[in-house]
């Protein structure tokens, strides 16, 4: 009697050590806890290019996450980007001129939405818009810039007298 | 010419005839389970004997795979400066990879091979027929609980078995190399799914010991009753679940992951 009482404390030791493994994986190891709190509320921009971001990306405002882009799609009236996101329920007082700008953390890391903060008196509410955005800034596009001021560079310089 | 072709032909036939008695087996298995609900003793014993047994093997492996990871990884990502993401790297290796696969070959050497050994002596020294003429069925009796404790053991033993890596990784990678703790902890915590990769990892590791469970069984009670035969049957067994869970690996990691 005594050994099928040890046998069956092993057994629960084996569960429960499954278990909490399982559970440390899901709390510790993964982004679980930026998902409890899904409640919040939308809005949406429009983006000329949004370059790499993805859906679940991060939306910052100065720096803190307070969102996650939620979904990405393709308007094809406007041959624009629809970003809708998804902005936690405390941070409600965002003003309704907020600018988004999509930017990349370090000079290779993942792009993401900052909002910049208006003056505007009235708050952004759920499904509201955001007007001003600024497209991602595409590497190979400002490479291809610079090297086409530069070609131009000399008399480019002289006639208008334009900033380096 | 001719006496290859027959020997060709004769080999498919039994290849094809026991993939056909492995699945009618199967069957039999799956038919015989209900039965498990009344009788859960049988079940918790075969935990002990399938499960807890093998715990300690896969926490020192699991303990050990991670601390190299660690190793590793730091001394080729320090060559570009992103050692930050050496908890990333560790927890994405284990956690879709290395914990299901490496668990449940470690799970066919401790368990799988000691089911076989254990099913195919009771067929050889009669003990399944004598519990057929006892009016007792051996596959209710005898196989479906061990079926079954295998499954249940596998996702669990895969789960401590990459929890433990993270944490030797975090051992090697914090505690000697000098990484910093919060950015381990924090580059893994962004970059590391509960859905895409910790729950495609835990459905790996079940289908892992879905067939680990089924080669198992089946090949002890498929044995031949000799010694000889179960030797062979033991050692089939193993072979039989490493290419199977590795190319099952293949497979289900192109249908996880395929598409990003």
């Amino acid at each position: 009697m005594m050994q099928k009482r040890t046998m069956e404390i092993g057994v629960g030791v084996f569960v429960a050590a499954g278990i909490a493994a399982l559970i440390m994986l899901a709390m510790k190891v993964s982004n679980l806890a930026a998902f409890t709190n899904q409640q919040g509320y939308e809005v949406t921009a429009r983006f000329e290019n949004i370059g790499g971001l993805k859906e679940r990306s991060a939306v910052t405002v100065a720096g803190v996450r307070i969102g996650r882009v939620k979904s990405i799609v393709f308007d094809d009236k406007d041959y624009e980007a629809v970003v809708t996101m998804n902005i936690e329920a405390q941070h409600d007082r965002l003003p309704a001129d907020t600018s988004a700008s999509i930017l990349t953390a370090g000079l290779l890391g993942e792009q993401y939405v900052a909002l910049e903060p208006g003056g505007d008196e009235a708050f952004l509410k759920a499904g509201g818009d955001i007007k001003l955005t600024q497209s991602a800034i595409i590497l190979e596009k400002m490479v291809g810039q610079f090297l086409f001021d530069k070609a131009a560079g000399g008399d480019g310089k002289k006639e208008e007298g334009a900033v380096p | 010419m001719m006496d290859w072709l027959q020997r060709l032909g004769s080999t498919s036939l039994s290849v094809f005839e026991r993939l056909g008695r492995g699945n009618l087996f199967l069957l039999r298995i799956l038919a015989a389970l209900p039965s498990l609900v009344a009788r859960p003793g049988l079940v918790i014993a075969q935990l002990y004997s399938v499960g807890v047994l093998s715990m300690m093997l896969i926490v020192i492996s699991g303990l050990n795979v991670g601390m190299v990871l660690g190793l590793q990884g730091y001394n080729t990502l320090v060559d570009f400066g992103s050692e930050e993401s050496l908890g990333q790297l560790v927890a994405l290796s284990l956690v879709r990879e290395l914990g299901p696969v490496v668990a449940a070959l470690l799970f066919a050497g401790r368990a799988g091979s000691a089911l076989t050994a254990e099913i195919g002596l009771m067929k050889a020294t009669e003990q399944l027929s004598g519990m057929e003429m006892m009016a007792v069925d051996p596959l209710k009796r005898v196989i479906a609980p061990r079926f079954i404790a295998g499954i249940i053991s596998m996702p669990l033993l895969a789960a401590m078995f990459s929890a433990v890596g993270v944490l030797g990784g975090f051992f090697v990678g914090v505690g000697l190399l000098g990484v910093d703790s919060g950015a381990f902890w924090s580059q893994m915590q962004s970059k590391v799914d509960l859905y895409d990769d910790i729950l495609n990892g835990v459905i790996k590791s079940i289908v892992f010991g879905f067939v680990a469970a089924w080669i198992a069984v089946f090949e002890g009670y498929d044995a031949a009753p000799s010694t000889e035969g179960v030797s062979r049957a033991t050692t089939r067994t193993v072979v039989h679940t490493a290419f199977a869970v590795l190319g099952l690996d293949f497979i289900l990691t192109a249908l996880m992951f395929g598409d990003e």
